[in-house]
């Protein structure tokens, strides 16, 4: 049966037109989603090099999945940021794994990087924060 | 001369900067446009339904959002600078409010050219100007450009 950071990126309209596909996740909030290289994603034709555009929506569309990996559920990306670590190869897939390493009440703390099959060597860094949506008020009191 | 060489040269005599987006495939695929208003480059994002992430709103992707953050950067670099296109460093989004299914509207200051980096404020908004739906910061590393425009 697919996880719920499966459905969710089988879901969510971005990720699908960009081609991404769920790798895995487990309950400790890691996943791994993939990012086929496409010439019509390219973001400098001289370079042949995927958007950085297309990085962004690979993070956090993965930071968010990794929220719900482990049993949250985002209601919007805080903030994030991306660190350029060193060029991306042309025409290569991209791979982003992630973990939300913190929860609170309120906020999921996500870091991750995106490489292209050497996680040591990636090409960015991910930091974000997402807030949770409301937590449902106790049985028996008024919303 | 490359078409993209072409493209960046008429625009920055004449600001149509949709010349120089349609030689870019990720900008084509999203339909980013992009003009010159008052020295800066305004890029404009019209809502399609492919570019949705959150589909009870509806609302634009939040990776869509930063990526009009970031490309209006580098535009805004072009503009001042010429070819090549300057290397995002870092990039750091906030997000402040869900962009609706409506267009999304961005443009960059930059606040301060030195001889290798530039460090450029990022502004997303829709409707209203005054109520950015997303900010943007980052740093980037300058190629050897051209020059100063005009």
């Amino acid at each position: 049966m697919a996880s719920w950071a499966a459905l969710f990126v089988a879901h969510v309209p971005h990720a699908q037109a960009l081609g991404m596909e769920h790798v895995s996740d487990d309950a400790t909030g890691r996943c791994v989603i993939k990012q086929p290289w496409r010439e019509d994603l390219v973001g400098d034709p001289e370079t042949g090099i995927l958007s950085g555009g297309v990085i962004t929506a690979l993070l956090d569309t993965l930071g968010a999945a990794t929220v719900i990996a482990r049993g949250k559920r985002p209601q919007a990306t805080l903030d994030l940021r991306i660190d350029y670590l060193r060029p991306a190869a042309p025409r290569i897939d991209l791979l982003g794994e992630a973990e939300c390493y913190r929860v609170t009440r309120h906020v999921a703390f996500v870091r991750g990087v995106c490489h292209q099959g050497d996680a040591s060597r990636a090409v960015a860094n991910l930091t974000a924060t997402f807030i949770l949506r409301e937590p449902k008020p106790p049985k028996g009191e008024p919303a | 001369m490359s078409a993209l060489a072409e493209a960046v040269t008429a625009a920055r005599e004449s600001g149509e900067y949709d010349r120089v987006l349609a030689e870019l495939p990720y900008a084509r695929f999203t339909g980013m446009r992009a003009g010159l208003e008052a020295g800066h480059v305004r890029l404009r994002l019209p809502f399609e339904p492919p570019l949705v992430g959150n589909t009870r709103a509806p609302a634009f992707h939040g990776g869509v959002v930063g990526a009009c953050l970031e490309t209006v950067a580098l535009l805004q670099l072009v503009h001042q600078r010429g070819l090549p296109f300057a290397k995002t460093i870092d990039f750091t989004v906030d997000y402040l409010r869900l962009a609706r299914a409506e267009e999304l509207y961005a443009y960059a200051e930059i606040q301060r050219l030195g001889r290798r980096v530039a460090n450029v404020r990022m502004f997303a908004y829709q409707q209203r100007r005054e109520e950015p739906v997303a900010l943007g910061r980052g740093n980037f590393l300058l190629g050897d450009g051209a020059g100063p425009a005009q």
